[in-house]
């Protein structure tokens, strides 16, 4: 029983008074907006607080309710469910990381079979492993320049897939360097063919690391997007973000960072599950 | 009959920091064709570096092996390998860990054929029932069980098995020595096992081949084990000519594997006496009987495995 309570206290207690505790302090800090009949019989607003234009809980609650009970609504271009803007952009995050696993991978697995190769590419990746999205962006632009109506989002998959590739790349050639090499004796006292020695031994043995490499690439792509749609004007969550923020609708800005933080937490742990059976398999 | 097997001055320098070591050297063996012979010695003393080049894992610096009348080149599933951790690949069943050999040596049984000599052989070892279990649900002594299985179930022209049960309890330790020795006696495959249990290599060989101390370690002596086959343990025990050769294996154990290479018992030669862990067997002698390591302990305990 008190290990039962315990449990409960733990699990979903604490993170409701965490939630608590944000939402006070994100109320103290946030400004208010009075209305205040003047002299003249005119109502002005007056604002007040110690961030007089950070919107506060309740305030951003009514502002953007809208997009959050009709998730899914598609009122105008601009006007749309916070789900369905997601939506946009999980589609091109889901193409550019497909892309990255499927460059990164197999790179990954040159990096570790190959002492050469490794000697060889290793040092360009990590120059190139720390180039922010902002600026792979405009490269893209200019080499798909010629490409027509789809120049926009293939300059778009482009940077998500160069930035979102390097974990899986790093932590393939990782896992091919720790396969035991019991296993490879396997393979070699079998004379196991290169291909099944590949299929049967080398890539279960690898698994579990490249799981690792895939949820961090994919925790990189989705915050890759933002800055991509903000660059491009691709409809999706981080242009909405954007363009409410140009146009001074800030309840918009906090709707959408808890948007794109929460979504990229279900990623996350989605990703996490997979890994943890792919590990517990090996 | 002709010898199946023959390992002609067969020596082995590994490269070290402080130069070259010659761990073995003219290393002379005869083995005929469905002789189970074991190989016993100190550890360190080479056995393991025997039997991987053997085994075609590492390469001879100098002499060579013919096996059934061909000089080995690398490694091949002619050789059916047990080392002392099973080493199955875990995200495979053990059905699946046999198979992977079985397709590879019968590629042209058809699939049903292959998948019933994979049964057959993890049937025989006692795991009908979990044939369809990964590793991880296995105990060690069931992986191990895997581990014969696949190597016998290659149909190879000779077996290699370095200290297979070194890490069991000695209650499982005596169950896979049955185990082996009941595959053994239906299917009489050559085999050369290293081991460090007297009782062990009593039990299974026809010839227990003692290796000297290292380095240059060579064959010291070679004791044949007359009694008949199939052999009950119960009848081995009772036979005052089994304490006799147990005696016997001890006393070079403890005197002779270092007086043949001018070296003092007890005084702490070769690279074995590094460490001072003792081994699984060491550490928890079988009944009756003692191991290799064990017997040696009385005057020597600093031994590595
Ligand atoms: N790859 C290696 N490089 C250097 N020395 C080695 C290597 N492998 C084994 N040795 C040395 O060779 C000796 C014999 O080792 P091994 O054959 O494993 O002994 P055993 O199996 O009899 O216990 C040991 O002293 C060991 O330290
Ligand atoms: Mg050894």
């Amino acid at each position: 029983m008190t290990f039962l309570k315990k449990i409960q206290w733990d699990a979903l207690l604490m993170p409701l008074v965490g939630l608590v505790l944000t939402l006070l302090a994100w109320q103290l800090v946030s400004g208010r907006v009075t209305p205040q009949t003047q002299a003249d019989g005119t109502v002005e607003e007056v604002k007040s607080g110690l961030i007089q234009d950070l919107p506060g809980p309740l305030q951003t609650w009514e502002k953007t309710k809208k997009y959050i009970v009709e998730p899914f609504a598609k009122r105008e271009e601009l006007d749309q469910g916070v789900l369905r803007f997601t939506w946009y952009s999980l589609v091109i995050v889901g193409k550019g990381y497909a892309i990255a696993l499927i460059l990164g991978t197999p790179l990954g697995f040159l990096l570790g079979l190959s002492k050469n190769f490794s000697k060889m590419f290793d040092p360009i990746i990590q120059v190139l492993r720390p180039v922010s999205p902002l600026a792979w962006m405009p490269l893209g632009v200019v080499i798909f320049a010629n490409s027509g109506k789809s120049a926009n989002e293939l300059a778009a998959l482009f940077t998500i897939a160069v930035c979102a590739m390097w974990p899986t790349v790093l932590n393939t050639a990782v896992g091919v360097r720790a396969i035991p090499q019991d296993y490879l004796n396997v393979a070699r006292v079998l004379k196991l063919s290169r291909t099944k020695t590949l299929f049967r031994i080398m890539i279960p043995a690898t698994l579990p690391y490249m799981f690792t490499g895939y949820r961090l690439s994919l925790g990189i792509a989705w915050l890759v997007i933002v800055a991509v749609e903000m660059l491009t004007g691709r409809i999706g969550i981080g242009n909405f973000l954007w363009n409410e923020y140009n146009n001074g609708l800030y309840t918009s800005i906090v709707l959408c960072i808890l948007t794109i933080g929460l979504v990229g937490y279900v990623l996350d742990r989605g990703m996490s599950l997979l890994e943890r059976r792919f590990k517990s398999a090996v | 009959m002709a010898d199946h097997v023959e390992i002609a001055n067969l020596s082995k320098v590994f490269p070290t920091p402080k130069g070259p070591l010659r761990v073995v050297k003219d290393f002379n063996l005869k083995i005929r064709r469905g002789e189970f012979v074991s190989l016993i010695g100190h550890s360190g003393c080479g056995k393991s570096t025997v039997l991987s080049i053997l085994a075609g894992l590492s390469d001879a610096s100098a002499g060579g092996i013919v096996l059934a009348g061909k000089e080995l080149t690398g490694p091949g599933p002619d050789r059916g390998v047990v080392f002392q951790s099973p080493t199955l690949l875990p995200w495979m069943t053990a059905m699946e860990n046999v198979m992977l050999g079985v397709d590879q040596v019968f590629y042209t049984a058809s699939r049903e054929e292959r998948r019933q000599i994979a049964e057959y052989y993890l049937t025989v070892v006692g795991l009908a029932d979990a044939m369809h279990k990964r590793p991880a649900e296995l105990s060690q002594g069931m992986r191990q069980r895997v581990g014969i299985a696949r190597a016998f179930a290659l149909s190879p022209k000779m077996l290699l098995l370095d200290e297979p049960f070194g890490m069991l309890d000695s209650l499982t330790r005596f169950e896979l020595q049955q185990v082996l020795l009941d595959l053994w006696n239906r299917n009489r495959l050559t085999a050369l096992m290293v081991t460090h249990d007297v009782d062990e290599a009593l039990f299974l060989s026809d010839r227990i081949v003692m290796m000297t101390n290292g380095p240059e370690a060579e064959v010291g002596e070679i004791l044949e084990v007359p009694f008949a086959r199939p052999r009950r343990r119960q009848e081995l025990l009772e036979s005052p000519e089994y304490y006799r050769l147990r005696e016997q294996l001890i006393e070079f154990l403890n005197v002779r594997a270092y007086t043949l290479k001018g070296q003092t018992p007890g005084q702490g030669h070769g690279p074995g006496t590094a460490s001072h862990a003792p081994t699984p067997a060491a550490a928890e002698p079988t009944k009756p009987g003692a191991n290799a390591d064990h017997a040696a302990l009385k005057k020597e305990p600093a031994l590595k495995a």
